[in-house]
């Protein structure tokens, strides 16, 4: 325990200060020390994370030259917006179903994987991985490649099977669609490892067990897999409903929030606001909109794996 | 309830044989236990029973109907793990129902069960709690309660006394025993602790090297085991080896263990031993069998001297160590006979209770 009072050399006397002053005694504690050591990186955030973390909010609450400060204002403007609502409804949409498809194919691929024999089980990890190793701005711009309406992959290979073209990106729709495509593609292998990881931790005697009491796979599944992945499960999809949330790169590369504003993201709408329109403190505010919706989030994710892991441990 | 029986039952992975060939009868009601080293297939064969091992050859019957191709769960067995693998989600009521559930008893029926069983146990006020919060003692009587409320035809214990503390040990052991006087469920227990085996057992299999050595009640393997095997693994401190050579004195017979010391053969034992004479042979001797001199034992007593090495006094006994011809024997004696290390001891060797094995073959004569 690093904040219990301890100190170093105790039993040891010290003959050249028989008595060690506050000074000595302070920096002798472990506690001392911890923070000593933790410091660079305490820097490090302060630096990067709350300083640009404050700094937004005072900038979200100044005028668009920066000149006057104008309380909330900013948001004010923006919840009488109509765009901004749609781009709420968006990102949730977008988020929600994104996260749940990656969690789901990510299930399905770690089960499948898992019972895989031993030997191959490797190169089939190292394969279904690569999405989630290559740059996303490369992967994306390749995506954005063999999504293009005209001679592409897919409506190369959707015209000569005698279909119609699909107008991927272009189509408010399909272009949700795609980028949410992208997404999961980009995602999953992350859900994948880490079920990956989490099946392996779930002993094997516990699914004998169950054989003997009579389960059947399905059974298995819900009854012993499901119950001993949920805590890895809340915390996976807690951490991708964040980043998902958050996700720039995908919706800049692929449509840049069109058409008609209908693919916008939170980041996206904020960089469109605050760099591409010049009003730096209303894309301060728009981004800022997240935080509360995801700290909720976080909240009763994060309340549910506490409880869990102090029953199971 | 039900029988149990295995022919001819194989077990191989790829080349490795983990069972050769072994026939087992197991009648109702029967503690079965099964023991014997690391690597003999105990384990192997009571996960075959259970279906959690293919068989690679022979058959198995449970009740009867041959279980071969049977998963687990319509074998209508239960099984005690080494680390009792409860869930660690469900509470410890919920553990145990877990099986009548999923074989949709109706509620009134699974809780009259879980209770009962509880009782039987003495958990009862444990039943809302996790096995996080349980000791090793509690989830070990809680894997049992798990066993008991199936009311299945078969009990399955692998190893299950191992992950507890000594003391723990003996006292669970005793619980298993009282378990089973109460419900009578026929059961195959799996050890590798020859004194669990012989507490626990109806009859004890001892297995070696994937073949049963011996099948027989508790004394059957202690006071005639057939083979060196069997006699070196029950009984502890193990029974005394020396190689020795059978030797004629007219009618009767003598057994040299050296140049200084050497037995006749009880009589009643020289017609068995007769075909041998002239023979090397081994030994063997338990070491409550040689004792000091002045025991009151019955029957043929010889007296010899020792140097002895090593003393250890155990309270109720003191454990004597000395040599033979370079092979190191232990004999039990009194504590105030003991002499000390180093010093020379007359003992006494009871020798209606040896043994003579024929080194070739391992099997006793």
């Amino acid at each position: 325990m690093a904040d219990t009072v301890q100190t170093w050399g105790s039993t040891v006397p010290d003959k050249a200060a028989a008595k060690p002053n506050k000074m000595q005694k302070f920096l002798r504690q472990r506690s001392t020390i911890a923070f000593l050591m933790c410091l660079p990186l305490i820097l490090i955030i302060i630096c990067l994370v709350i300083y640009p973390a404050f700094y937004s909010i005072y900038l979200s609450m100044l005028n668009k030259s920066q000149t006057r400060f104008i309380g909330l204002g900013n948001f004010a403007f923006l919840i009488s917006r109509d765009t901004f609502w749609q781009v709420v409804a968006q990102s949730t949409i977008f988020a929600l179903s994104a996260v749940f498809f990656k969690a789901l194919i990510g299930l399905i691929t770690a089960h499948l994987v898992n019972n895989l024999p031993v030997k191959g089980q490797r190169k089939w990890r190292g394969m279904l991985l690569v999405p989630w190793v290559i740059p996303l701005a490369l992967s994306t711009l390749g995506w954005w490649w063999m999504f293009d309406p005209t001679n592409s992959a897919f409506n190369y290979t959707l015209r000569s099977l005698g279909f119609e073209g699909i107008p991927w990106l272009s189509d408010p729709y399909w272009a949700r669609f795609s980028v949410i495509l992208v997404n999961v593609w980009y995602g999953a292998p992350f859900f994948l490892i880490m079920y990956l990881a989490a099946l392996k931790s779930v002993p094997e005697q516990l699914y004998e067990a169950a054989s003997i009491d009579g389960a059947s796979a399905w059974q298995k599944f819900i009854h012993i897999t499901l119950p001993m992945m949920r805590n890895i499960i809340a915390i996976t999809v807690l951490f991708s409903l964040i980043v998902t949330f958050a996700n720039f790169d995908i919706v800049q590369i692929m449509t840049a929030g069109g058409p008609r504003n209908m693919t916008h993201m939170f980041a996206t709408y904020s960089f469109l606001l605050g760099i591409r329109s010049g009003d730096l403190p209303l894309g301060a505010a728009t981004s800022l909109f997240m935080f509360p919706i995801l700290g909720i989030a976080a909240v009763f994710i994060l309340r549910g794996v506490r409880k869990r892991g102090r029953e199971i441990g | 309830m039900a029988d149990v029986e295995l022919r001819n039952v194989v077990k191989k992975y790829d080349d490795v044989v983990a069972v050769a060939s072994i026939n087992l009868d197991i009648p109702n009601h029967e503690f079965v236990v099964l023991v014997g080293p690391s690597g003999c297939g105990k384990s192997t064969t009571l996960r075959m029973i259970a279906g959690l091992e293919e068989i690679t050859g022979g058959e198995i019957t449970i009740d009867g109907s041959v279980v071969n191709d049977l998963p687990p769960k319509d074998r209508d067995i239960a099984m005690v793990f080494q680390n009792y693998a409860l869930y660690p989600h469900m509470t410890v009521a919920e553990n145990m129902s877990f099986g009548l559930k999923l074989r949709k008893f109706p509620k009134a029926e699974i809780k009259a069960r879980v209770d009962n069983a509880a009782r039987i146990l003495d958990i009862t006020e444990l039943l809302a709690r996790r096995p996080k919060q349980l000791s090793g003692g509690q989830r070990q009587r809680v894997a049992m309660g798990r066993a008991i409320v199936r009311n299945p035809k078969v009990f399955l214990f692998d190893e299950p006394l191992s992950n507890l503390d000594a003391k723990l040990r003996v006292q669970m052991r005793t619980e298993i025993k009282r378990v089973h006087q109460k419900v009578k469920t026929t059961t195959v227990y799996v050890t590798h602790d020859q004194v669990e085996a012989m507490t626990l057992a109806d009859r004890v299999v001892v297995m070696n090297a994937g073949r049963i050595e011996q099948i027989g009640t508790p004394n059957d393997l202690y006071h005639h085991p057939a083979t060196r095997f069997v006699a070196g693994f029950i009984g502890s401190p193990a029974m005394n080896f020396v190689p020795a050579t059978l030797e004629s004195v007219g009618d009767g017979l003598r057994v040299r263990l050296s140049d200084t010391i050497s037995f006749n053969v009880p009589e009643s034992r020289v017609a068995r031993y007769k075909p041998h004479a002239g023979k090397q042979v081994t030994f063997g001797l338990r070491p409550e069998h040689i004792t000091e001199t002045r025991g009151h034992h019955n029957g043929t007593g010889q007296e010899f001297t020792a140097v002895l090495d090593v003393v250890e006094p155990m309270g109720m006994e003191t454990m004597v160590y000395f040599r033979i011809n370079g092979t190191e024997l232990c004999g039990r004696v009194e504590p105030t006979a003991s002499g000390n290390a180093g010093e020379q001891m007359p003992l006494r060797a009871n020798l209606d209770q040896m043994h003579l094995i024929d080194p070739a073959t391992g099997l006793v004569l």
